[in-house]
């Protein structure tokens, strides 16, 4: 049998804390915690549906303020059980919100400006608070071998993960992604294959490993383990509202490879104002993408419902993503919220790249380039009011993206004496 | 024209639990009829109301993805490959 039915999808006993179900956000057909991701009635994504009835806010969130200085502070809202903390699991999360001054003045930003900089994590990026949750699943449902499709951040993550945790890990990568990712995933000494084409093609060879004796007891955390890999994506809403002593920022710009991520961060701010954690009050959700793959930023500014897919030609590879699964999600969150979808140019993005690193001290991958950029380019074109308080999201570290910045280098090369220091114009 | 079709794990209620079936037709709207004939009710898991595929299903013949070739009126040359993915998966 498949690796879908590997463990029970009937089994509503494992625990997983406060997730009481799978429900499909199309059709809302639910059915219980298992190791599944599509809904058998529809096709739809699957996600976690929680029982929040008992918790008193002031209780909630004291109990937060006292957790770890990581995503386990939030355990409380998370498909994970309660003694997640002591398992062995790469604790990411709790990351800097860079009150990012320099870059507010030169973006013209008078309502407070931070950066969320995710290139904290223990592998350099945001995917480390999506794996740890996927781990989590994988031990529940009794996986031992742990994989996915990636466009590299991710392969390092699960690498990391696995290798903490004493599970095996194989992942698939495209054949020709960045040096500095192809290392980091390789390092932590799990199988690295490298698939020729895209990562829609390495995604969809997984999908169909899923379904073949092959991948029978794997936990692909971002296709059988989806809906719980995705949650870890809410960490960051909950974060930043914290960090900003919990309040809803005005305005977040948050990069769309799938999607996943913004889905999961507006997911995370509604829980919030349902749960009193913060006031309800209006935000827009701002979904940022690079020139050379933007078929959510097509269909954003086409108005059309369906994203359809592109061939991507970017550097920004790990937004390379040409048939994005939530992309009619982003659509939908940043109409509701009076949002917007742009992109930039790879030109852009490696302006803006130097523009985070030379304000503020922060080296973003091209990721980060891509959501700097867009929100410069959402305030010249009035989309973005520079008056409210906005959150831009770095979710990665440049020293994995090295190339795109290749041209930076020496100012000058001197004989080591005061005369050559003088003659190169330096003082 | 005979072509495999590659069955999802969650439709496999609908072919006895097969991963792979044979189906006749000359374009994929012929091989979802011809399916539903032999396995009743995969096409409406496949389809929506309108008989569009649905937005959370892919559908590759071979490895060219339908909507980057003529969605359900891709030809299905004989003894092509056709595969049914959910498309909620990655990222």
């Amino acid at each position: 049998m498949a690796a879908q039915t590997v463990a029970s999808t009937t089994d509503s006993t494992v625990d997983l804390g406060p997730a009481a179900a799978l429900s499909c956000r199309e059709c809302g057909h639910r059915v219980p915690l298992g190791p599944v991701f599509a809904c058998e009635e529809c096709f739809g994504p699957l996600e976690i549906a929680y029982d929040f009835s008992a918790y008193d806010t002031e209780e909630l969130r004291k109990r937060i303020e006292a957790g770890p200085a990581n995503i386990w502070r939030y355990a409380p809202l998370l498909p994970v059980p309660a003694d997640v903390a002591e398992k062995p699991n790469i604790n990411p999360g709790w990351t800097k919100l860079v009150k990012a001054d320099n870059l507010a003045r030169e973006l013209g930003v008078t309502g407070g400006l931070y950066v969320k900089d995710d290139s904290g994590n223990p592998t350099h990026s945001f995917k480390d608070r999506v794996v740890a949750q996927a781990l989590e699943a994988a031990r529940a449902f009794g996986f031992t071998t742990l994989s996915c499709s990636s466009t590299g951040n991710l392969a390092g993550a699960v690498g990391a993960a696995a290798a903490r945790a004493g599970f095996r890990s194989c992942v698939f990568i495209p054949h020709d992604l960045e040096q500095g990712k192809v290392v980091m995933a390789a390092v932590y000494g799990g199988e690295l294959v490298g698939i020729e084409g895209n990562y829609d093609d390495v995604n969809r060879f997984c999908s169909e490993l899923i379904g073949d004796p092959a991948g029978e007891g794997w936990g692909f955390v971002n296709v059988n383990l989806r809906p719980y890999y995705a949650e870890g994506s809410k960490t960051l809403a909950y974060e930043v509202c914290e960090q900003l002593g919990w309040q809803l920022p005005d305005q977040i710009v948050i990069p769309i490879a799938s999607g996943s991520q913004l889905t999961k961060v507006d997911k995370g701010l509604q829980e919030l104002i349902k749960l009193g954690l913060v006031e309800d009050k209006p935000y827009k959700i701002f979904g940022a993408q690079a020139e050379g793959c933007s078929p959510v930023s097509v269909a954003y500014k086409g108005g059309h419902d369906v994203v359809r897919p592109q061939k991507p030609n970017t550097i920004a590879k790990s937004l390379a993503i040409g048939n994005p699964a939530d992309g009619p999600y982003v659509l939908d969150i940043a109409r509701r919220t009076g949002g917007a979808v742009e992109d930039v140019t790879d030109e852009q993005v490696v302006d803006a790249i130097k523009l985070l690193a030379r304000t503020e001290g922060i080296f973003a991958e091209t990721a980060g380039g891509v959501t700097v950029g867009v929100t410069k380019k959402l305030i010249e074109n009035g989309l973005l009011d520079p008056t409210r308080t906005t959150v831009v999201f770095n979710t990665g570290d440049g020293l994995k993206t090295l190339d795109a910045v290749a041209g930076t280098g020496l100012t000058a090369t001197i004989r080591p004496n005061l005369e050559s220091f003088r003659e190169a114009g330096l003082v | 024209m005979s072509v495999t079709v590659r069955i999802p794990t969650i439709l496999r209620t609908y072919t006895g639990g097969q991963a792979e079936v044979s189906a006749e037709g000359g374009t994929l709207a012929e091989v979802i009829s011809d399916l539903e004939k032999n396995h009743t009710g995969i096409a409406a898991r496949v389809l929506d109301d309108q008989g569009k595929l649905r937005r959370f299903v892919n559908v590759y013949v071979n490895d060219d993805d339908v909507r980057f070739e003529q969605g359900l009126e891709t030809a299905t040359p004989d003894g092509a490959g056709v595969s049914i993915i959910p498309a909620v998966a990655g990222g």
